[in-house]
C-alpha cells in the first residue's frame, strides 16, 4: 500500500556541507504493517518520514500510496492519507485552542473545511468517547486550553488526533522521546492499542531497541541513509537486543555497543 | 464626547480587522494604513459618481479585501517577509488611492451618504446614533465570533497558533493566510468607507499611522477587558477602540492638537508593550510573544 522506490535525498548538494540523508532507499509496506525503525543519529529516519509526509521534497525516486504516486503532492494534501505525531509534544496541537477544538480540526483531516460549526453536540459526544479510551480524564476537560496540559497529555492527544480518522499511514517519530519514562510508557501503551484498534499501517521511529523488538510486526534498521536490516515478524519474535546488536556489527563489520546505536 | 463614542464604535470595525491579523493569525499586517484609505477613496468616488451609498460602501470594503489578498500572495507565494509584504502593498496603495480619487481630497458634503439620513433626522451626536453604531459594530463582532468557530475559522485560528500542526492535518495554510488578510483588510476598508461618509470627505492621508490606532485598540482593550475566549476578546477590541477615542478626546480637551495624536498612539502602544515586562498589569497580552511567533513563521512557509 505504501511503496517507496529508490528515494534519494541530499541536503545542501554541491556545497561543503553536502549531506546525503537518504541513499537509494526502497521500502514496501503492506496494509496493517506496524514497522518499527531504529538507527543511529543522523541515519536518515526522520528524513524518511519527512519524505512520506511531504514535509520535504524528494530529490529522486518515487513514492506511492495505494498505487498512485504522491511524490508531487504538497504536505497538506498528503495529510489526507498520512497522520503524524512529532517528537516535540508541543508540535502536534494548537495550545491556544481547546481540547474539543483541536479534535474538531483533526476530525476534518483531508476534508473540505466550510462554514459548519466546528464543535457540534454530536461531535462533542464522539470526542468524549474517544478521549475516554486515553484514560486520562480529558473527556471531562473538553473546553480546557490544550496549552494547560502536561507534555504526556498533549502527546496522547496528538496521537489520538493523528489516528482517530484512520489515515492510511501513521507516522510516529520518537513520539515518546521527550517524555519521562512513566509517561513514555503510557503513550507507548496507547500507541499499541490505537494501532491495533484501527489496524493502522504504521511507521514508528524509536531509539529504544527493546521497544522496537516488542512492538509491531516488522523492524527495519537504518544507517547512513540506507536500510541495512529488515526483520520480519517471525524472526523478530525470537530476537533479543544482543542479537540485534550482533546483526548490526556483522553488517557494518565493526563492533558497536548498545550506547553507540542508541546514539 | 458623543462624537468620540461614535468614532470609537466606527473605528471598532477597523480594530476588529487588525485583531484578526495580529491576534488570530499572528501576522503583523501593515497593509491597513493603505487599505483604510482605499475603502474611503473607492466609496467616496463612487458616491460622487452617483452610485448608491450602500453599494459604494460595499465596493470600498471589497477593494480593501483585494489589497489584503495582494499582501497575502506576496507573503505566501512570493515568500516575502510579512512586514515587508504589508509595507509594499501599503506604499503602492498610496499611488493607487490618488488615482482613484483624482485629487488628494474628495468632499462628500452635498452627496447622499449612509450618514445623510442620520444627519437629516438630527440623530448624529446623540444617543440613537451611538446605539445604531454600537449595533453595527456588534453585528460584525458576532459575525467574526461565529466565523472563527466554524471548521474554516478554526483552521484559521490554528494557522496562527501552530502552522506546522494544522498543515499536518491537511490545511493549506497559504490559503487560510490569504483569506484572513483579505477579510481583515475588507473590514478595515469598510471602516474607511464609513469614516469618510461620517466626516464628510475622503483624504489620501487619512490612513497614515492607522495601524497604531488598531494595535492600541486591540492591546488596550484586551488589557482592560481580558481575552479569555473569542467572545470576550473581540468585544474587548471594540471597547479598546472606544477607549482610544476617549483618550484622544480628553487629550484634545487638555490642549493638545490633532497633530499630536500620532505621538499619543505610539506612546500608548509602547506603554502597553513595556508595562508587562515590569511585572504589573499581567493581563496585557504580550506582543513580544506574538512577535517571536511571527518571526518563526516564514521558516515553515519556506520549508514548503
Ligand atoms: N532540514 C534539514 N536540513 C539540512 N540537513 C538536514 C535536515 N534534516 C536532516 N538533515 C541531515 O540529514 C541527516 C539525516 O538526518 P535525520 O534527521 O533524518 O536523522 P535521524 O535518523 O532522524 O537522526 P536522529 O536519531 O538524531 O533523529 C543528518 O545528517 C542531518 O543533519
Ligand atoms: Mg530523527
Amino acid at each position: 500500500m505504501l511503496l517507496i522506490e529508490n528515494i534519494t535525498k541530499t541536503f545542501f548538494p554541491g556545497t561543503v556541507n553536502e549531506r546525503v540523508a537518504l541513499n537509494d532507499v526502497s521500502l514496501q509496506l503492506n496494509t496493517g504493517d506496524f514497522v518499527t525503525v531504529i538507527g543511529s543519529n543522523g541515519a536518515g529516519k526522520s528524513t524518511l518520514l519527512n519524505m512520506i509526509s511531504g514535509k520535504l521534497p524528494i530529490d529522486s525516486g518515487d513514492l506511492s500510496i495505494d498505487g498512485s504516486s504522491v511524490k508531487r503532492m504538497p504536505d497538506y494534501a498528503r495529510a489526507a492519507y498520512v497522520g503524524r505525531v512529532f517528537q516535540d509534544p508541543m508540535a502536534g496541537t494548537a495550545p491556544d485552542l481547546s481540547i474539543e477544538q483541536n479534535l474538531a480540526l483533526a476530525l476534518r483531516r483531508g476534508k473540505r473545511r466550510g462554514l459548519a460549526w466546528g464543535v457540534t453536540h454530536k461531535r462533542r459526544e464522539f470526542f468524549r468517547e474517544e478521549l475516554l479510551s486515553l484514560e486520562l480524564g480529558l473527556e471531562n476537560r473538553l473546553k480546557a486550553r490544550v496549552g494547560l496540559l502536561s507534555g504526556g497529555q498533549r502527546q496522547a492527544l496528538s496521537l489520538l488526533m493523528a489516528s482517530f480518522t484512520q489515515p492510511r499511514i501513521l507516522l510516529l517519530d520518537e513520539h515518546t522521546a521527550a517524555l519521562d519514562p512513566q509517561r513514555a510508557e503510557l503513550v507507548t501503551t496507547l500507541t499499541e492499542s490505537i494501532v491495533a484498534k484501527h489496524h493502522l499501517t504504521t511507521l514508528m521511529v524509536t531509539h529504544n531497541m527493546e521497544q522496537a523488538l516488542r512492538l509491531g510486526n516488522r523492524l527495519i534498521m537504518m544507517h547512513e541513509g540506507q536500510i541495512i536490516l529488515d526483520v520480519d515478524a517471525e524472526r523478530k519474535a525470537t530476537m533479543t537486543v544482543p542479537d540485534l546488536l550482533a546483526e548490526f556489527a556483522k553488517i557494518k563489520g565493526a563492533s558497536l555497543d548498545d550506547r553507540a546505536l542508541l546514539g | 464626547m458623543n462624537a468620540a463614542l461614535e468614532l470609537g464604535l466606527l473605528y471598532g470595525i477597523m480594530a476588529l480587522g487588525v485583531y484578526l491579523t495580529f491576534r488570530i493569525l499572528n501576522f503583523p499586517d501593515l497593509t491597513v494604513d493603505g487599505s483604510f484609505t482605499t475603502g474611503a477613496a473607492v466609496a467616496a468616488s463612487l458616491i460622487i459618481n452617483g452610485v448608491p451609498a450602500p453599494l459604494a460602501t460595499l465596493a470600498g470594503a471589497a477593494s480593501g479585501a483585494v489589497a489584503g489578498l495582494v499582501t497575502g500572495v506576496l507573503y505566501t507565494k512570493g515568500r516575502i517577509d510579512g512586514l515587508l509584504a504589508g509595507i509594499l502593498t501599503m506604499i503602492a496603495l498610496w499611488s493607487i488611492n490618488l488615482r482613484i480619487m483624482g485629487k488628494s481630497n474628495l468632499p462628500l458634503l452635498r452627496e447622499d451618504t449612509l450618514m445623510t439620513p442620520l444627519r437629516d433626522a438630527g440623530l448624529l451626536g446623540g444617543a440613537w446614533s451611538i446605539l445604531l453604531f454600537a449595533v453595527a459594530a456588534l453585528v460584525i463582532k458576532f459575525a467574526i465570533d461565529w466565523f472563527l468557530s466554524t471548521d474554516l475559522g478554526l483552521s484559521i485560528q490554528a494557522t496562527g497558533n501552530n502552522e506546522q500542526m494544522i498543515r499536518s492535518l491537511g490545511v493549506n495554510t497559504h490559503r487560510t493566510t490569504i483569506l484572513t488578510l483579505a477579510i481583515s483588510n475588507g473590514l478595515v476598508a469598510l471602516c474607511g468607507a464609513l469614516i469618510a461618509q461620517y466626516q464628510g470627505f475622503a483624504d489620501v492621508s487619512m490612513g497614515i499611522g492607522l495601524i497604531l490606532v488598531g494595535l492600541a485598540s486591540v492591546i488596550v482593550g484586551q488589557a482592560v477587558f481580558g481575552r479569555r475566549n473569542i467572545f470576550l476578546a473581540s468585544l474587548a477590541v471594540i471597547g479598546g477602540a472606544v477607549i482610544y477615542r476617549l483618550v484622544i478626546f480628553f487629550a484634545l480637551g487638555a490642549g493638545l492638537n490633532p497633530n499630536d495624536m500620532k505621538l499619543i498612539s505610539a506612546l500608548l502602544v509602547v506603554a502597553a508593550l513595556l508595562l508587562p515586562r515590569w511585572g504589573f498589569l499581567k493581563r496585557i497580552p504580550s506582543l513580544r510573544q506574538m512577535r517571536s511567533a511571527a518571526a518563526v513563521k516564514p521558516n515553515y512557509v519556506k520549508a514548503n
